[in-house]
């Protein structure tokens, strides 16, 4: 273990330890937190024997059962649970990460265990933070009150995401990244336009242009034609600048091979060019699937029939139905995440002569 | 002539003229029906092309304002307003311009934090960058709107909740290029810092952040840009703040679209010069260092 490490394996025992003696005076009601603590204060024969730390991960996720089911009574003996739960995840995720570049741990996606891990971290210290300090509801709600909204609404939230995701979101996306890389091949073609349009797009793209959303919501109504409208303006100039980006970066040498086969210039630009570009587009791609879902749901503040991800926002907000709100927040999350990692999946496979692929790390 | 050709001014100039004529067109086709309606409405026949064109060129509400309709509404909102007038649409962009500056300040500084603690920490590396990138996926515009009315319910109000989205947007391309930028030194670079025995904080001042600098610069010209479209979007709730976003929603309720165009302009204008300032600061900043100017 690093000295970092053992500093840390030090401070998680010793919060465990005093959070086992502060539990004892309520020992029937905060049992567990007794029993986690004094597993806690035990870890700390690691400085005598060997600990592996999946007994660190196991005493967290122990520390964090604790106090979860401990919160209806707040007091010295939770914080420290709290703590100690914080450090040993801490512990865990240094140690694992340690192992995970080490090379000594090798299952096919351990890899993902380290944000996981993380992400439940975060999540049980929002959870206690939130209910431990009584944090308004309004404010701020825990996790569980959210995924209760989540559970209970689902019909509603399917409509929603329909409305906006498979509807407008999907069809604006296609359709402006469809433009852009026509648009960019066209253009490619005329050195004149192409100096004339890449300043011009390279601006464009730095622009506000959700902005014109409420312009589009006049000229196409409020159905999701209107949101389509908005994200096509959105994807459009990162899909044309990246593309243009793309087509000039295969090299000299490879054009000049192309010549001596004789090939033609759909030829060089379908074997050659657009394969070289891929890597640019992906970035685009990428850009453009967080882009498109923020367009969507702000053009639906400006006015959407009621139903929608954007419209369920913002009368939520203004019923203060604020568990409604980051139900709908937690969809999206979700939606946008896997979209991005659907296309990064699509990217390693297209792209899988390139560098950062070749290198096992994007 | 050929010389002509091979100028990029030129070539940017011919886009932007065809734009303007495909704008001035467009102006006339979307405009053209409601026009006859209101014709009609008042029992008048349909004038001498000239006299329909003019009609169609100063509409009030037009479907799509003319090009200089937008430039003289600009100008009357800038030049033709006091500075200190609520019309004057310099001074909503004062306040906006305020909000995104401070927003993309605490943004660049945490951006920096957290690039800097995570390629010295292997585990922060691991567990960091994955969720750093799962937070540009959460709508933060779309959820603004509450986290305002939460901000001002713990009393944070005024300029702070408006740029705290900013921040929330303008950190992430500081992160990602910095992460690659302090990367960036090679193997020989930092072999050579070994033999000096220099220590992390050595190599990191004298090596990583040096080499960082023109990443830096990359990641603040889009930080920038993103700081501004998070502050005009947390203005559409705030409407007792004032700004730019106040302005387009309020165009927006009473069909106002020249001043939606002209608030549009404004804001990108401000975007323009904003992203300049950044290009201007990394020459500067750049030539200082010894790079060569390209």
């Amino acid at each position: 273990m690093t000295r970092w490490q053992q500093v840390l394996a030090i401070a998680a025992g010793l919060s465990a330890l005093a959070a086992a003696l502060a539990s004892l005076p309520s020992m029937s009601t905060q049992f567990l937190i007794l029993v986690a603590g004094v597993l806690g204060a035990l870890s700390l024969a690691r400085f005598v024997i060997y600990l592996t730390y999946w007994i660190d991960g196991a005493l967290a996720i122990l520390a964090g059962v604790a106090l979860l089911t401990g919160l209806d009574q707040p007091g010295a003996a939770l914080w420290l649970a709290l703590l100690a739960m914080w450090l040993f995840a801490w512990l865990f995720i240094d140690r694992l990460a340690g192992a995970l570049a080490a090379g000594t741990l090798k299952w096919p996606g351990s890899g993902l265990i380290v944000p996981l891990a993380f992400g439940l971290t975060l999540l049980v210290i929002w959870e206690a933070l939130v209910r431990g300090l009584s944090i308004p509801h309004v404010l701020l709600p825990p996790p569980s009150s959210i995924w209760a909204t989540l559970i209970n609404s689902l019909p509603t939230l399917w409509k929603d995401f329909q409305q906006t995701f498979l509807k407008g979101v999907l069809s604006g996306f296609a359709l402006g990244t469809l433009a852009g890389l026509v648009v960019a091949i066209l253009v490619d073609r005329s050195p004149f336009l192409k100096r004339g349009i890449l300043p011009i797009g390279n601006f464009a793209s730095a622009l506000p242009i959700v902005g014109i959303a409420p312009i589009m919501v006049m000229w196409f109504g409020f159905d999701w034609q209107s949101k389509a409208a908005v994200i096509l303006c959105v994807t459009f100039f990162p899909m044309l600048i990246n593309t243009l980006a793309g087509l000039n970066s295969s090299g000299r040498m490879e054009g000049d091979m192309m010549r001596t086969y004789a090939a033609s210039y759909w030829q060089s630009l379908f074997k050659l060019r657009l394969p070289a570009a891929m890597p640019f587009i992906f970035n685009a791609l990428k850009i453009n699937s967080t882009l498109a879902l923020i367009a969507a749901i702000v053009a639906e503040f400006f006015g959407s029939p009621v139903v929608g991800m954007g419209f369920r926002i913002s009368t939520g907000v203004g019923r203060l139905d604020v568990d409604m709100v980051w139900a709908e927040v937690a969809v999206a999350a979700v939606a946008g995440s896997a979209s991005y990692g659907l296309i990064a999946l699509i990217e390693r496979a297209v792209t899988f002569w390139h560098p950062s692929v070749r290198g096992g790390r994007a | 002539m050929s010389g002509l050709r091979e100028s990029r001014t030129f070539a940017i100039l011919v886009v932007v003229g065809t734009l303007l004529v495909v704008w001035y067109i467009g102006s006339l086709l979307l405009n053209l029906q409601p026009q006859l309606d209101s014709y009609g409405r008042f029992g008048l026949p349909i004038p001498a092309l000239p006299q329909l064109i003019s009609d169609l060129w100063s509409q009030a509400k037009p479907i799509l304002p003319a090009p200089h309709q937008v430039i003289a509404e600009v100008w009357n909102t800038t030049a033709g307003q006091a500075i200190t007038s609520k019309r004057s649409l310099l001074q909503q962009a004062g306040i906006t311009l305020a909000g995104t500056m401070l927003g993309f300040l605490i943004g660049t500084c945490l951006g920096l934090l957290l690039a800097v603690f995570i390629i010295h920490n292997e585990a922060a590396n691991r567990s960091l960058m994955p969720w750093i990138i799962a937070s540009q996926t959460i709508p933060i515009l779309a959820i603004a709107p509450m986290l305002i009315v939460g901000f001002n319910a713990i009393g944070l109000t005024g300029l702070l909740p408006k740029a705290l989205i900013s921040t929330y947007l303008s950190f992430f391309p500081v992160v990602v290029g910095m992460v690659k930028g302090f990367r960036s030194p090679d193997q020989m670079q930092l072999d050579l810092m070994r033999t000096y025995n220099a220590s992390r904080w050595r190599v990191f001042w004298k090596l990583r952040w040096p080499a960082s600098a023109p990443f830096l610069f990359t990641s603040m010209k889009v930080g920038i840009a993103i700081a501004l479209i998070g502050a005009l979007v947390a203005e559409l709730t705030n409407t007792g703040g004032g700004g730019l976003g106040v302005r387009l929603l309020t165009g927006s309720y009473n069909g106002q679209t020249v001043t939606m165009w002209a608030v549009l302009v404004v804001a990108a204008t401000l975007a323009a010069i904003l992203v300049v300032a950044v290009g201007f600061a990394e020459r500067v900043v750049l030539r200082r260092m010894g790079a060569q100017p390209v």
